[in-house]
C-alpha cells in the first residue's frame, strides 16, 4: 500500500499504554498468567504441598496416579510426586530469579561501562566478550560448575556468569542508542556526575529491551539449571528439583511413566511461560517488530 | 573476497589465543589439587608428586602455561589421564560421530523448520500458523533431555520402533574408517548387506529429532518472521503484478530473500548442537565428544576436559566464520562490493 | 482517437478494515479507459489512486482490504468475477504495472535478465535461453545501454532511473500489451531522469500499441502524457475531462487549487505567488457523507457538508462534482485573472 491513512495518534501515559498493549496482547498475557501462577504455587508451597516431599514411604513406592491417595503419584522412594513438583517449583524460581540477577548486574555495569566511556574501555570489553561468546554457552555453563564443584548454588552463579555477555551486549547496545539524546548532554551541562548519568538518566529509558531480555533469560536458567541437574552437577538427592527428577527417574521408563513424565512438563510449562512473556513483551516493547 | 577471508581468518587468531587462555586458567585455578582430585584422597605422596611432574603442575603457573600454547599450537593437548591415550586421538575418533548426529539433525530441523515458516508466514494469522507457532515456542521451552527420555519411553520400550541407543545393531561387525558410520556402511548396500547401513540410519532417527527440536523450532520462528518482512517488500508486488504463480512466487522469489537471515541461525545453531550433543548423547549412548567430555569431567580427566574444551570452542568458531561467509556468498550486495 | 472501450470501472467501493476503524479507500469511483489512451488518476497522496490501480489487477491485500462493490470489465470481462487463476493469467499479458518506488521494486538476490525471462516463462512456453534472449532485447527497446552485460547485473548495481527501465521492460513483457499501469513512474527519480522516462513511455506507447493508466500527483507529468484526465480527491471522484479540458477550464475548487500550487503553468502566471491549498486531506476514517473537500472549500455552503454532489456535465466529456458548480465556474476563473 502506498496509501498514508491518517490514523489519529492516541496520547497516553507510557506506563499506562504499555499495560493497555500488554492486556491486548493474548501471548504475553497466557505467558503472565502461566507466571503468576507457578509463582503462587512456589511461595505457598508449604500450603500447597499435601505432604512432606522428602518423607519416604517405601511400601508405596511407584504408586500410579490416583492409587493410594497419591494424585500423581509416588516416585521410586515412595515419595508424593504432587509435592516433590510444588516444592520443585519454588526452587526453579529461585534458580531463575537468582541466575538472572547475576547476569543482569554484572551485565549492566559492564555493558553501561562499556557504551558510556567507549574508546579503549569499550574496544577491550567488547573483545572479552566475544571471547566468551566464542564458547558454546552450554559447554561454558558446564566447565564453570564442574570447576566450582556440582552443587544447585554452582549451578546458579554458573549460569549467572555464562549468561552475563548476553546481557552486557543488550544493554550496550541499548546505552549507546540513549547516550546521544538531549537530555544526556543537558544534564551534564548541568553538573551531573558519570554514576548519576549513568544508572540515574540513562538506565531507566533502557529498560524495555533489558525486560525482554530478562524474562527470556529466565526460562533459559530454569531449563540451564534443569540440564545440569540432569547430568548430576546441580541439585543433589534428595533435592526435589525438576531436572534431578527427571535424572532419576532414567530406570523407569519402562515401568512408571508418570515419574518420568510429569516433572518434564512442568519443567516445560514454566519455561513456556517466561518465553510466551518475553514475546509478547518484545512484541509490544520494540515498534519495528509489530505487524 | 579473498582479501575479505584472509582479514576474517586474522581476526579469529585472538579470538582462539583467547579461548586457549580462559580455558587454561579456568582449570588451572580451580579450587583443589587436580593430582589429588585425580587420583583420590588416599593417594600416596609419591603418587601425587609423580603425576604433578607428569602433567607439569610442579612448575610455576606461567610456565606451564606457555608449555601449553606451544603445545596446542602443535595440536597436541596431552595424555587423557583415564585412559593414557592421546586426547587428540580420542576426539579424533568421537567426533565424527558427535558432526553425524548433528548434521542429522540440523537436516531434519532445517527442512522442516523453514517449510513450516514458509507455511505459518504465508497463512499468517489462520490456525495453522497459531498452531505451529505455539508449537514452535514450546519447542523451545522443551528440555531436551526429558523429551528424549519420553521417545524412547514410547517409541523404543513401549511400541518397539526405534533402538535405544548406540550407533549400530551390535550384532554387525565391521571396522570404521571414517567412523561416520552413514558412510562407512555405504558401501554394505552393494555388497550384499544393506542392513549395517539401515540399522546406522535407524539409530540415528530418534536422537536426530531430539537434538534438532529446537533448532527446528527456531529455524521456524526465523523463517517465519523473515518471510513476513519479505512478503511486504515492493518487489513481491512487482512478480505478482506480471503474473507469476503464487507457488514460484513464494518459493522462488520470497524464498530466497528470506533464507538470508535463516542462514545465519541455521550455522550458529548447528554449532551450538556440536556442544548441545552432551545431553542427547549421554541419553542415547552415543559414544560422541559431548558423552566424551561429560565422562572426562566426571572423572577429573582435565587434559581431556580442556582439551575437548578448546577443539570444540574452535569448531564453534570455524563454523560461524564460514556461516558468515557463506551469507556473503548467497548476499549479492555484500559479494560484489 | 480510437472509441473501443479497453476497460471501465463502475461505482467502484473499496474499504480497509483496519484496528481503528473502517476506512473507505475508494467510494463510488467510475471511470473508463479507450484504447491506445492515457488516462491520468490524479489526486495527492492517500486519495485512493493506487487503492484504484489495484482494484484493477487485484492486488490489494485481503485482508484487510475489501472490495465491497462494483465491477471492473476489461475487454469484456468483469475481472472482479474471475478466479483468482484467471487474473494472475492476465496480470503481466494484459495488465501489467510498473511501481513508484524502482529502488526496492526489483527483487535484490536475482539478476535482472533472470527476473524478466521468468516473466516470460510464466506466460509462454519457453526455454530459458530463449527467455533470457528476449529479455536482452527488452533491455534494448528500453534503451539500456548494452544489455547484453547488463542483463547479468543485479538491481543494487544499477541506478534509479535505469531500473525503472527495467521494471518498464518488465510490464512490456507480454506478448499482447493491453493496459499499462503506471503507478507514480517518475516520483522517485531526478528531474532529468523524470523526462527521460516519460519520453521513453509516450515512446513505448505508440510502439507496442498499449493503454496507459498513469497514476500521479505532478500535474506537470499529467500535462505531458494524458490524454484524459480523472481528479480523485479523499476516494472519490471530483472532476473528469479531457487534458486540454482540465488545464484550460479546471472547474473543481480542489482542481483549481491543484493547478494553483503549480509553479510553471503559463496560465497562472499572473498569480503572485504560488497557492498551497489550506487546511489538510480529513481522516478517512471520519468521513461523513458530505463533499470531503468542504472543510478545505472556499465556496463550501451548508449542503456540502450533507451529501456528496450530484455530476455537473460542462462540456462532453467535462464533468464536475460540485453542489456550488456555477458559482465556482464563474468566480474560479475570475481569482486566477
Amino acid at each position: 500500500m502506498n496509501e498514508n491513512i491518517g490514523v489519529p495518534e492516541l496520547e497516553e501515559s507510557p506506563l499506562k499504554e504499555h499495560w493497555h498493549s500488554l492486556r491486548q496482547n493474548k501471548t504475553a498475557m497466557a505467558g503472565l498468567i502461566i507466571i503468576v501462577l507457578f509463582l503462587l504455587v512456589g511461595i505457598f508451597s508449604p500450603v500447597l504441598a499435601p505432604m512432606d516431599p522428602l518423607e519416604q514411604h517405601i511400601e508405596l513406592r511407584k504408586s500410579a496416579p490416583f492409587t493410594n491417595g497419591y494424585i500423581l503419584g509416588t516416585d521410586d522412594l515412595g515419595r508424593d510426586l504432587l509435592s516433590r513438583l510444588i516444592y520443585g517449583a519454588r526452587i526453579s524460581m529461585i534458580i531463575g530469579v537468582i541466575s538472572v540477577s547475576i547476569s543482569l548486574f554484572f551485565g549492566v555495569i559492564i555493558g553501561m561501562i562499556s557504551a558510556y566511556y567507549g574508546g579503549i574501555v569499550d574496544k577491550i570489553i567488547m573483545r572479552l566478550i566475544d571471547m566468551m561468546l566464542a564458547f558454546p554457552y552450554i559447554l561454558l555453563t558446564i566447565v564453570i560448575v564442574a570447576v566450582l564443584g556440582p552443587s544447585l548454588t554452582n549451578a546458579m552463579i554458573a549460569i549467572g556468569i555464562s549468561q552475563i555477555p548476553s546481557y552486557a551486549r543488550v544493554v550496550r547496545a541499548s546505552v549507546l542508542a540513549e547516550k546521544e539524546n538531549d537530555y544526556v548532554l543537558a544534564e551534564r551541562a548541568l553538573g551531573a556526575s558519570d554514576r548519576e548519568l549513568m544508572f540515574g538518566s540513562i538506565l531507566p529509558n533502557c529498560l524495555a529491551p533489558i525486560s525482554v531480555q530478562a524474562t527470556l533469560g529466565v526460562g533459559t536458567a530454569i531449563l540451564d539449571s534443569a540440564a545440569l541437574s540432569f547430568l548430576g552437577l546441580g541439585a543433589q538427592p534428595p533435592t526435589p528439583e525438576w531436572g534431578l527428577m527427571i535424572a532419576s527417574s532414567k530406570e523407569f521408563i519402562t515401568s512408571a511413566w508418570w515419574i518420568v513424565t510429569f516433572p518434564g512438563i512442568a519443567t516445560l510449562l514454566a519455561v513456556l511461560g517466561f518465553n510466551l512473556l518475553g514475546d509478547g513483551l518484545r512484541d509490544i516493547l520494540d515498534p519495528r517488530l509489530r505487524d | 573476497m579473498i582479501q575479505y577471508i584472509l582479514k576474517r581468518l586474522t581476526m579469529l587468531l585472538p579470538t582462539l589465543f583467547g579461548v586457549v587462555t580462559l580455558v587454561f586458567f579456568m582449570i588451572a585455578l580451580a579450587p583443589g589439587d587436580p593430582a589429588r582430585v585425580m587420583l583420590g584422597e588416599r593417594a600416596s605422596k609419591e603418587k601425587l608428586e609423580k603425576l604433578r611432574a607428569d602433567l607439569g603442575l610442579d612448575k610455576p603457573l606461567a610456565q606451564q602455561y606457555t608449555l601449553y600454547l606451544k603445545r596446542v599450537v602443535h595440536l597436541d593437548f596431552g595424555k587423557s589421564i583415564k585412559s593414557g591415550q592421546p586426547v587428540m586421538n580420542e576426539v579424533k575418533e568421537r567426533f565424527p560421530a558427535t558432526v553425524e548426529l548433528a548434521i542429522c539433525a540440523m537436516i531434519f530441523a532445517s527442512v522442516l523448520g523453514i517449510w513450516i515458516g514458509v507455511i505459518s508466514a504465508t497463512k499468517k494469522n489462520t490456525w495453522i500458523d497459531y498452531t505451529s507457532m505455539v508449537g514452535a515456542l514450546v519447542g523451545v521451552s522443551m528440555p531436551v533431555f526429558w523429551l528424549a527420555l519420553v521417545m524412547i519411553m514410547i517409541f523404543s520400550v513401549h511400541l518397539n520402533l526405534f533402538p535405544t541407543g548406540g550407533r549400530i545393531n551390535i550384532r554387525y561387525y565391521f571396522s570404521p574408517e571414517s567412523n561416520f558410520y552413514l558412510i562407512d556402511t555405504f558401501k554394505y548396500l552393494f555388497q550384499g548387506h544393506p542392513e549395517y547401513f539401515l540399522s546406522a540410519l535407524h539409530h540415528l532417527i530418534l536422537p536426530s529429532i531430539a537434538l534438532g527440536t529446537i533448532p527446528l523450532a527456531i529455524i521456524a520462528r526465523t523463517t517465519r518472521s523473515s518471510m513476513l518482512e519479505v512478503l511486504k517488500q515492493d518487489y513481491m508486488k512487482t512478480v505478482r503484478s506480471a503474473g507469476i504463480k503464487e507457488k514460484r512466487v513464494i518459493y522462488r522469489y520470497a524464498l530466497r530473500n528470506a533464507l538470508l537471515p535463516v542462514i545465519t541461525v541455521i550455522g550458529l545453531q548447528f554449532g551450538l548442537l556440536l556442544a548441545g550433543a552432551i545431553l542427547t548423547e549421554t541419553i542415547f549412548a552415543w559414544p560422541g565428544i559431548g558423552k566424551w567430555i561429560y565422562q572426562a569431567i566426571e572423572a577429573r580427566d582435565y587434559p581431556a576436559v580442556q582439551g575437548g574444551i578448546i577443539i570444540i570452542s574452535t569448531t564453534f568458531v570455524l563454523i560461524n566464520l564460514v556461516v558468515d561467509l557463506l551469507y556473503s556468498v548467497i548476499n549479492p550486495k555484500i559479494r560484489l562490493q | 482517437m480510437s472509441e473501443e472501450t479497453l476497460l471501465s470501472m463502475e461505482n467502484i467501493n473499496v474499504h480497509f478494515n483496519t484496528r481503528r476503524g473502517v476506512v473507505k479507500a475508494v467510494r463510488d469511483l467510475s471511470l473508463y479507459i479507450n484504447k491506445g489512451e492515457t488516462l491520468a488518476l490524479v489526486g495527492e497522496s492517500g486519495c485512493g489512486k493506487s487503492v484504484t490501480a489495484h482494484t484493477i489487477n487485484q492486488l490489494i491485500p485481503m485482508p484487510p482490504g475489501v472490495i465491497e462493490s462494483g465491477s471492473v470489465i476489461f475487454q469484456g470481462r468483469d475481472l472482479l468475477q474471475c478466479t483468482q487463476r484467471e487474473v494472475q493469467d492476465l496480470r503481466g499479458t494484459q495488465i501489467s504495472m510498473i511501481f513508484q518506488e524502482p529502488m526496492t521494486s526489483l527483487n535484490p538476490v536475482f539478476k535482472i535478465g533472470d527476473q524478466l525471462a521468468d516473466v516470460f516463462m510464466a506466460h509462454q512456453d519457453m526455454k530459458k535461453k530463449e527467455a533470457l534472449a528476449k529479455a536482452v532485447e527488452l533491455l534494448k527497446l528500453v534503451k539500456i545501454p548494452s544489455p547484453e552485460k547488463r542483463a547479468y547485473d543485479y538491481p543494487h548495481q544499477l541506478s534509479g532511473g535505469m531500473r525503472q527501465r527495467v521494471m518498464i521492460a518488465m510490464a512490456l513483457a507480454s506478448p499482447d500489451s493491453g493496459l499499462m499501469i503506471a503507478d507514480e513512474p517518475t516520483t522517485a527519480l531526478d528531474v532529468t531522469i523524470q523526462a527521460q522516462i516519460l519520453d521513453l513511455l509516450n515512446d513505448l506507447k505508440d510502439k507496442v500499441n498499449m493503454s496507459l493508466l498513469l497514476i500521479t500527483h505532478d500535474m506537470g507529468v499529467v500535462a505531458e502524457m494524458a490524454d484524459r484526465v480523472v481528479v480523485m480527491y479523499a476516494g472519490r471522484k471530483v472532476e473528469e475531462g479531457t487534458v486540454y479540458q482540465i488545464f484550460d477550464n479546471p472547474s473543481h475548487p480542489y482542481t483549481l487549487g491543484l493547478l494553483n500550487s503549480l509553479p510553471s503553468n503559463d496560465k497562472y502566471k499572473n498569480s503572485t505567488r504560488l497557492e498551497a491549498i489550506p487546511g489538510n486531506v480529513p481522516d478517512l476514517l471520519s468521513l461523513g457523507e458530505g463533499c470531503p473537500f468542504a472543510n478545505r472549500c472556499n465556496w463550501s455552503s451548508d449542503v456540502c457538508n450533507k451529501s456528496f454532489p450530484g455530476k455537473t456535465e460542462l462540456a462532453e466529456g467535462h464533468s464536475i462534482w460540485c453542489h456550488n458548480a456555477t458559482k465556482v465556474i464563474a468566480e474560479g476563473t475570475k481569482t486566477n485573472g
